[in-house]
C-alpha cells in the first residue's frame, strides 16, 4: 500500500509537482499517466526517498518515507527511470549485489536469485555478463534486481519504455503475476495501450497535479469518450485550460 | 500504523559494517575485470616508476664513469710551443687532437666541445719562471662539456701545483711554505645518505604510484557510476550513503595499496640491478624500508583514495573525472618542487602536513635514519584526519540530490 498525501516540489522557480495525492492499493495495478514533463518522475522520486519533498507525506505500508527512509526502501522494490546495470558483471552477479545490500547472506542471495531467473524466464542471461545485452534483457534484469528482496509494493518508471513486442508482453505478465500475488504495483507510463491492457485505475497527472483518479471505465465516462486516449486528451486540455484560467 | 508483514526474505537486516564490504567487494570484482584497469593499477603504475627510476641511474652513473676514464679528446693549438707540458697532460688522460684554425668559431658552432691554445711565449716564460699562459676555449652553457672542461682544469692544475713544488724545492725552500692552510674535507654523509641524494626523487614516486593505483575505480565507481546511470538503483536500497561512500573508498584504498605495494617491490628488484659503485641503493631499498615505509604511507592512501573519489563526485562523466583528476595529481608534486628549490632541514611541523611529511618521512628511511616514532604518529593521525574531514565532504555531497539524480 502506497499513500502519497499532498505532495510538492520545486526546482528552483519551475514547480514540478504541486499538490500531488493518490493511493495505489494492494492487489492492484495502479498506472501513473501524464505527459513527458508532468512531474511522474519527481513523484515516484519523492515516493522512493531519493528526493525529499517541499511538503507533503509518503506512507509505504504505514511507514513515512521522511521519518523511516530505510523502512520505506525496505518494502519498496524500484525500477528507477536511470536504470544502469554493471556491464562487466553477470545478470547473476548484479542481481546478487543488490541482495546482498538488502542483507541477505551469499547463500540466500544466490537462492532468491535463482528462484528470480527462473520465474523471470531468464536462466539463459544469468551467467552472461551485462554487456552486449538488449534493451529488453536490461529492463528484465533491472526488474529482477528490484525484486530481489521480495518486496510488498513494485514502483515501476515507465517500465515498457524502449522495449520490442515480445519484450513488452513478458513485462506485462510479470506485472500480472505481481497483481495474482498480491503485490501492489505503481507504474508510470505515457502508453496508453499499456494503461488499457494493465492498469486497475489510472491516476492522471498533469502540471505537477492529479487531474483525474480512477478506473479506466470510470475515466472514460467522466470524459464522456469511447477511446481511452481520447478521454486522456480531453482530460489533459480540460486541466491545461483550468490552469490558465 | 504498520500493516503489512515483511516477505521472509526482507527480514535479514544488515549487520554493522557488512554492507560497506559488500560494496567494496563488488567494486573490485568489477574493477579485476577489466584489463586497462589491470593494466594500469597493477602493471603499468608499480612497474613505470621504477623501470624510468633504473634508467635515469644507469644513464647518470654509468655516464659519468665511463667519462672519468675515458681519453679526454682536447683540440691543441699551439702544441709544438710546449711539448713538454702536453706530455704530462697526455700521461693523465689527455688525447690531443689536431689543431683547427679558429677554434672560438669552432666552438661557438659546437663543432669542438673544447680546445686548448698554447701561445709562442709559453716555453721563454715557462724557462724564465714566469706564469706561462694557456688559453681554454669552451662554451660554458653547454652542460654536456663541463666535466670535460672540469677534468682538463684540474689536469692542468695537477701539472702547476707539481711544478711549482720542484721550482721551489730547487731554490731551496719546502714546498709547504707556499700552502699556509690546507683543507681537509671530511664528509660525514653515510654511504646510504650519498645514495638518498639521488634517491630523493622515490617518495614522489611512491605517492605518483599511490595515486594511480586508486584512480580508474575510484572514477568509475564515482562519475562511472553517474554517467551509466546504476547510482540512481543503488541509492534506493535501504543502506546509508555513509556506508556505500566507505566501501568505495575502501575498494580504492585496496587497489592504491596493492598498486604501491607492487611498486615497492619493483623498487626492491630495481635496488639490485643498480650499478655496484652505488652501495647506497642496495642497501636503503631492501626488505626494513618496505616494512617501515608502510605505516609512513597507509594513512595517505586513505587520504588519496578519498579525496580522488571526492573530486571525482563532482564529475559527471568519465573523462571529465579524469581531468580533474590529472590536475590534482600536480598537488603532492608541490612539496617535492619546494624541497628542490628551497633545501629545507626535517623539522617536526612538517610531518603534519599531508604528503609532505610522508615525503619527509620517506626521504629520512632512505637516508638511513632510524623512523622517529613521533613523526609517524603526528603524520599519520593528521592525515587520517584530514580523510575524514574529506569524507565528511563527499557524504554532503552524497546526500545531496544533485549527485543523487542521474538526469
Amino acid at each position: 500500500m502506497i499513500e502519497v498525501q499532498d505532495l510538492w516540489k520545486s526546482f528552483g522557480a519551475t514547480r514540478a509537482v504541486a499538490g500531488v495525492s493518490f493511493a495505489a492499493r494492494d492487489g492492484q495495478i495502479t498506472g501513473l499517466l501524464g505527459p513527458n514533463g508532468a512531474g511522474k518522475t519527481t513523484t515516484l522520486r519523492m515516493l522512493y526517498t531519493l528526493m525529499q519533498p517541499d511538503r507533503g507525506h509518503v506512507r509505504v505500508d504505514g511507514f513515512d518515507a521522511a521519518t523511516a527512509p530505510m523502512e520505506v526502501r525496505r518494502r519498496l522494490g524500484v525500477l528507477p527511470d536511470a536504470r544502469g546495470l554493471y556491464k562487466r558483471l553477470t545478470a547473476r552477479e548484479n542481481i546478487e549485489y543488490f541482495a546482498r545490500l538488502h542483507g541477505m547472506d551469499a547463500a540466500r542471495a544466490r537462492a532468491r536469485c535463482t528462484a528470480l531467473l527462473e520465474s523471470l524466464e531468464m536462466q539463459a542471461l544469468g551467467e552472461r555478463r551485462t554487456e552486449g545485452f538488449s534493451q529488453g534483457e536490461r529492463v528484465k534484469t533491472a526488474i529482477a534486481r528490484a525484486l530481489v528482496h521480495e518486496p510488498r509494493n513494485v514502483v515501476l518508471d515507465e517500465p515498457a519504455n524502449g522495449l520490442d513486442v515480445m519484450a513488452t508482453r513478458s513485462l506485462r505478465d510479470v506485472l500480472r503475476r505481481l497483481r495474482g500475488e498480491g503485490h501492489c504495483v505503481l507504474m508510470s507510463t505515457h502508453i496508453m495501450q499499456e494503461v488499457a491492457a494493465l492498469c486497475d485505475r489510472v491516476v492522471i497527472i498533469a502540471h505537477g497535479r492529479v487531474v483525474a483518479d480512477g478506473t479506466p471505465d470510470a475515466l472514460r465516462e467522466q470524459a464522456q469518450q469511447q477511446n481511452l486516449e481520447e478521454a486522456f486528451m480531453k482530460i489533459i486540455t480540460g486541466a491545461a485550460l483550468e490552469g490558465t484560467a | 500504523m504498520p500493516d503489512a508483514p515483511l516477505p521472509s526474505a526482507a527480514l535479514a537486516r544488515p549487520q554493522g559494517l557488512t554492507p560497506a564490504w559488500v560494496v567494496c567487494a563488488k567494486e573490485c570484482r568489477e574493477s579485476l575485470r577489466d584489463r586497462r584497469v589491470l593494466l594500469n593499477a597493477l602493471v603499468l603504475g608499480p612497474l613505470l616508476t621504477p623501470l624510468l627510476f633504473l634508467l635515469l641511474m644507469r644513464l647518470v652513473v654509468g655516464r659519468e664513469l665511463e667519462k672519468a676514464e675515458k681519453p679526454l679528446p682536447v683540440v691543441l693549438v699551439g702544441a709544438e710551443y710546449a711539448p713538454e707540458f702536453v706530455a704530462a697532460l697526455e700521461q693523465q688522460g689527455l688525447a690531443p687532437r689536431p689543431a683547427v684554425p679558429d677554434p672560438e668559431a669552432a666552438v661557438r658552432a659546437q663543432q669542438i666541445d673544447l680546445a686548448l691554445r698554447i701561445g709562442p711565449r709559453f716555453g721563454a716564460d715557462f724557462q724564465a719562471g714566469r706564469p706561462a699562459q694557456v688559453e681554454l676555449i669552451f662554451d660554458s652553457t653547454r652542460q654536456e662539456v663541463r666535466g670535460e672542461v672540469d677534468r682538463l682544469e684540474s689536469m692542468i692544475q695537477g701539472f702547476s701545483t707539481r711544478t711549482g713544488a720542484l721550482r721551489l724545492l730547487a731554490r731551496g725552500i719546502a714546498p709547504s711554505v707556499a700552502a699556509p692552510v690546507l683543507v681537509a674535507a671530511r664528509d660525514q654523509a653515510t654511504p646510504q645518505a650519498r645514495g638518498a641524494a639521488l634517491l630523493g626523487i622515490v617518495p614522489y614516486f611512491l605517492i605518483l604510484t599511490s595515486l594511480l593505483g586508486g584512480m580508474w575505480l575510484a572514477i568509475d565507481s564515482t562519475a562511472g557510476e553517474r554517467e551509466r546511470q546504476s547510482l540512481e538503483p543503488l541509492l534506493v536500497n535501504p543502506v546509508s550513503r555513509a556506508q556505500v561512500l566507505l566501501g568505495k573508498m575502501l575498494a580504492t584504498a585496496l587497489f592504491s595499496l596493492s598498486s604501491l605495494v607492487l611498486g615497492l617491490l619493483a623498487f626492491l628488484a630495481v635496488g639490485r640491478l643498480m650499478p655496484s659503485d652505488e652501495p647506497g641503493l642496495a642497501l636503503t631499498i631492501g626488505p626494513r624500508f618496505l616494512v617501515q615505509v608502510l605505516p609512513v604511507m597507509l594513512p595517505l592512501v586513505l587520504l588519496i583514495a578519498i579525496a580522488q573519489i571526492w573530486i571525482a563526485s563532482f564529475a559527471r562523466s568519465f573523462r571529465e573525472a579524469q581531468t580533474y583528476l590529472g590536475l590534482a595529481q600536480l598537488v603532492p608534486l608541490i612539496p617535492s618542487v619546494l624541497m628542490m628549490v628551497v633545501p629545507m632541514h626535517a623539522r617536526l611541523w612538517m610531518a603534519a602536513v599531508p604528503f609532505f611529511g610522508q615525503q619527509v618521512a620517506i626521504l629520512g628511511l632512505l637516508r638511513g635514519e632510524p623512523a622517529s616514532l613521533a613523526a609517524v604518529a603526528l603524520g599519520g593521525g593528521v592525515t587520517v584526519l584530514a580523510a575524514a574531514l574529506v569524507f565528511g565532504l563527499t557524504l554532503r555531497l552524497y546526500r545531496s540530490e544533485r549527485v543523487a539524480i542521474s538526469t
